[in-house]
């Protein structure tokens, strides 16, 4: 090695150690800053996180029926449940449960970390109404309802996941009782979810 | 390109010269067309080639296709539809390129089950075979995201559940599955990107194709009997060889021929035979139909995806041992992916000396059953999940796996190979006993 004022020649770092790890450097955060907008873009677009909350009316909903309506893309059931079904769905023991708890961000509605009971996922006291997200937790498919599958609730027919009539995971693939999104009631007929 | 001995291109004319002085492009292709290739090659040889024609076929009848096609939600289906009425022969081209995927994996199929059985990923072509599992696994998920484009039911619900898959990775899964839709859901912004990526895979595709040929023309063509071509002088590379020009150009085209026969009696008999009626009612994300299938050519895996239940005593293992993390659905994802990532490293876990089935005994049970198995599992992907169908599936998907992880590595040890031929000429005289047998005898 011939090359003189750069080199101190004592094992200390050099000038020109000092730049190639300079330019390293340099050339990583360019290239980060350059791929990063690349990668961002496929996020959802400004629009489709706008996407307002929605008022639904429940006036025409019979007992025992089913209202579906679309939010945010995905369906939300709105069921008003016969008597037979909330007690079935009350009677429910903790430990015939497969997803016992329900974290804050599957049921926002009680502020905390909730048991799957049937009072904490009911949207009203009585618990006639029960308002879920209606995407199986499996796979994203739309169960099916109306008393469908072996407990008397949901289905989904894409990988046989059976939800009860409080909408709790039973039965199947699926990892978690059906999500409950964030309900406010505006007047006796109306709730806004979102 | 070839590391066997061979002629090359010996430029003559003037321009000749000039060009091969500055960019030896014919050269290149010259090595190419005319690379020694093994004169016992049988039947099974003949997939390449059909891969290569359907690729060239998908690629030209999708950009014809994307002239008339529009990548939006509310549109896409009726522009489907203005294809088939009003374009011009639109019906004809988008039945062949339908019907085109279907002959593309049925090629991709009976070329990987040749190399499994052959040992066409031993030693020195296991870079070869790797390519080929990039461009299978490259291949699906071009085909996956061209069966969203029409808009029906069964590309709108396919579309949810893989990517549901990605939503089961624990921790990033959600933060993924919402990156990757571009919103909570399957929606304008997925069908889209889906667009985008379906035009510009098939030509990653053919950059992988120019690589496994190149790795292949290294290290020379397999054969049925996987013993190598002697490479010590030109004259014995021509007992064991023939040039790829004329001779199996020739035969892959008749074969190709015998095969689009077939191939266009299904476009203009039965082009919605392999399709599932379902995708003809436009995509409704309120309504999941009653049964969720993949097509044909994804069902094997979709069998395993759905084989490994919470029930099922590997899950619980797993999911006790990783507190929970790795639950039922994020072990059915693992389970499908790894399916196909033990046939890539099937390399170096087929421990047997001996290349080609043929001289395996014990070996040729273990392949038939293992592609017995893999109709078996397409059976199980097909139906509802039901019934006998979660126990067959089971166990199939757990042969699946003790066929890579568990047979082969101990054949290789247990089994007694039957002895193979000293050479390709010796096998192919065998066969085809030359005419002048002194001339043979005196060589």
């Amino acid at each position: 090695m011939s090359h003189t004022e750069d080199n101190s020649g004592n094992g200390s770092a050099t000038r020109r150690d000092f730049l190639y790890v300079a330019t390293a450097a340099t050339g990583i955060v360019a290239t980060g800053a350059a791929v990063w907008p690349l990668v961002d873009q496929m996020n959802p677009t400004a629009d489709v996180l706008a996407l307002s909350s929605v008022e639904v009316d429940l006036g025409d909903i019979e007992v025992g029926t089913q209202l579906t309506v679309k939010w945010r893309g995905k369906p939300v059931f709105i069921r008003r449940r016969t008597e037979e079904e909330i007690t079935e769905a009350r009677a429910v023991k903790m430990d015939e449960l497969v997803d016992p708890i329900d974290y804050v961000w599957e049921n926002p509605n009680l502020k905390i970390d909730s048991p799957a009971l049937d009072q904490n996922r009911a949207a009203d006291k009585t618990g006639e109404w029960l308002v879920m997200i209606g995407v199986c937790t499996h796979l994203g498919c739309v169960p099916l309802g109306n008393g469908a599958g072996e407990f008397g609730g949901w289905f989904c027919p894409c990988h046989g996941s059976h939800y009860d009539t409080s909408g709790r995971i039973r039965k199947g693939p699926a990892p978690r009782n059906l999500d409950i999104p964030l309900t406010t009631w505006l007047s006796a007929s109306t709730i806004k979810l979102g | 390109m070839s590391g066997i001995p061979h002629d090359h291109y010996e430029p003559k004319s003037r321009f000749e010269k000039w060009l091969d002085a500055r960019l030896p492009i014919v050269g290149l292709l010259y090595s190419t067309m005319t690379i020694p290739t093994p004169k016992n090659l049988n039947w099974m040889w003949i997939w390449g080639i059909v891969l290569a024609f359907v690729m060239v076929l998908q690629i030209v009848t999708g950009i014809v296709l994307a002239m008339h096609y529009t990548p939006e939600v509310t549109m896409a289906f009726d522009s489907v539809e203005h294809i088939m009425r009003n374009v011009n022969a639109g019906w004809a081209l988008r039945y062949m390129h339908t019907n085109g995927a279907s002959l593309f994996f049925f090629a991709v199929y009976l070329h990987i089950f040749r190399g499994l059985y052959y040992g066409s990923y031993k030693s020195p072509r296991e870079v070869t075979w790797i390519i080929g599992m990039l461009i299978y696994m490259v291949m699906m998920a071009t085909g996956f995201m061209g069966y969203v484009l029409p808009w029906g039911q069964m590309s709108f619900w396919g579309a949810t559940v893989i990517t549901g898959l990605f939503g089961a990775i624990p921790g990033i899964g959600d933060v993924l599955q919402t990156w990757l839709l571009g919103g909570p859901a399957v929606d304008n912004a997925t069908l889209n990107r889906f667009f985008s990526l379906h035009y510009l895979l098939p030509f990653v595709l053919v950059a992988l194709v120019v690589l496994h040929i190149w790795a292949f023309h290294t290290t020379g063509n397999g054969n049925p009997t996987g013993v190598e071509v002697r490479r010590g002088s030109k004259a014995e590379v021509k007992k064991d060889t023939l040039p790829f020009w004329p001779y199996f150009v020739i035969k892959d085209v008749f074969a190709l021929s015998v095969i689009l026969t077939l191939f266009f009696v299904v476009v203009y008999f039965q082009p919605n035979y392999l399709g599932d009626p379902v995708n003809y009612v436009k995509a409704d994300p309120l309504v999941t139909p009653a049964h969720i299938v993949p097509e044909w050519y994804f069902l094997p895996f979709y069998g395993i995806l759905r084989a490994f239940t919470a029930d099922v005593w590997v899950v619980q293992i797993a999911s006790f041992l990783t507190a929970g993390i790795v639950d039922a659905k994020f072990f059915g994802v693992i389970a499908m992916f790894g399916a196909i990532f033990v046939m890539v490293l099937v390399p170096w876990l087929d421990t047997s000396r001996v290349r080609s089935g043929k001289y395996r005994p014990s070996f040729k049970w273990w392949f038939w059953l293992l592609g017995l198995d893999f109709v078996v599992l397409a059976w199980c992907g097909s139906q509802p999940p039901e019934g006998i169908v979660p126990l067959v599936s089971l166990i199939a998907s757990a042969y699946w796996f003790a066929y890579f992880l568990i047979i082969l590595p101990l054949l290789g040890v247990l089994e007694k190979p039957l002895p193979v031929p000293a050479t390709i000429e010796e096998d192919f005289d065998a066969h085809y006993p030359p005419k002048d047998a002194s001339a043979s005898a005196a060589e």
